[in-house]
């Protein structure tokens, strides 16, 4: 390819967007995204010059982590304008055609997964409900009183301590557990995100739940109220509750391309 | 995107931090994925975050963050 070269950014599949909905934001490389349609099908794409969204190119920007944050966050801008605006499968970061010709056959190509995946979230929000240790400690979780006087006494002290600490790590995750079976009956869907990890969140509490919910648009004040009576039902944990977010983690199709 | 639950009131940084790995697990962990001609390849954008632990180890003086003693050892999972 040479320095010139562009590529098309797919930020989003969805069944027509309203034009002035795409004027009202720029893509990953200060690009107006434009609409691609296919049959019913449209696929909302930028024109990227592929010296720095060419797959190399992005295999060093996306293990920077500044690079990675502009990117994430301005293919986010996109999908979140177009799913304001319709029902909206997002595309997984990084997926690039060489021209407007690919996209189509793409479109074509998973026109019944896309279908189904866009059938799924209509009408639909995504949330996410995070839970970790309450930073303050368990009740039980020092042993209080004069130091030992003895090796024996200072033996059962520390049993007593490390019982009190497993007791607690048991209703640490016997409270997410309940918090996510009590959440499930209100979702369409849930997926299960992995717990993130602190040195790329920054936050040092050790994180016990990382679930995505799709929850019907109109259950949303439902769902966040349930959530608050939850986390002031399980005081050994911090909750909290983001979005409403495009619907990231249910609009997956299986279909991958060879 | 609204936060509508926050529990704490953490620093600014924190906060700009915690939301962006929320939208990283979503747009690098889930989304449509159909291969581009021109995508990086799945095990690639998979890679990103192990290779975004080891840079911001790596940039951070004072070692690994202490995880509450209490904890249930959740980075395992990684």
């Amino acid at each position: 390819m040479n320095d010139m070269a562009r590529g098309a950014w797919v930020y989003a599949i969805c069944r027509g967007v309203d034009a002035e909905v795409l004027g009202t934001v720029r893509g990953v490389d200060g690009e107006a995204p434009r609409a691609v349609v296919g049959d019913d099908l449209t696929a909302v794409v930028g024109s990227v010059d592929l010296a720095r969204f060419g797959a190399d190119a992005l295999r060093r920007s996306l293990n920077d982590l500044d690079q990675l944050a502009a990117i994430a966050r301005a293919h986010h801008a996109v999908v979140e304008a177009v799913a304001t605006n319709r029902p909206t499968a997002p595309a997984r970061l990084a997926t690039v055609f060489e021209d407007e010709d690919g996209v189509r056959e793409m479109l074509a190509d998973h026109r019944e997964a896309l279908t189904r995946a866009l059938d799924h979230v209509a009408g639909r929000l995504e949330w996410g409900v995070k839970a970790y240790v309450a930073a303050r400690p368990g009740p039980a979780a020092e042993p209080a009183g004069p130091a030992p006087a003895t090796g024996t006494a200072y033996l059962s002290q520390r049993r007593a301590a490390l019982r009190a600490r497993e007791a607690s790590q048991h209703q640490v995750s016997a409270g997410a557990g309940s918090l996510a079976e009590r959440l499930a009956p209100l979702a369409v869907d849930v997926h299960r995100h992995r717990p993130q990890d602190p040195q790329l969140s920054g936050d040092t509490r050790a994180m016990v739940l990382n679930d995505a919910y799709l929850v019907e648009a109109d259950e949303a004040d439902a769902f966040a109220h349930t959530v608050t009576g939850l986390a002031d039902a399980h005081p050994e944990l911090s909750v909290e509750l983001t979005g409403p977010w495009p619907p990231y983690s249910f609009a997956v199709i299986e279909e991958v391309t060879p | 995107m609204t936060d509508v639950a926050r529990t704490d009131g953490g620093a600014p940084t924190t906060w700009e931090r915690a939301s962006l790995v929320d939208l990283l697990d979503r747009v690098l962990g889930t989304g449509v994925v159909i291969t581009g001609d021109i995508t990086l390849s799945i095990a690639d954008v998979d890679l990103v975050y192990v290779s975004l632990n080891a840079i911001i180890a790596s940039v951070r003086p004072d070692g690994p963050l202490p995880m509450p003693a209490a904890g249930p050892v959740v980075r395992e999972a990684w």
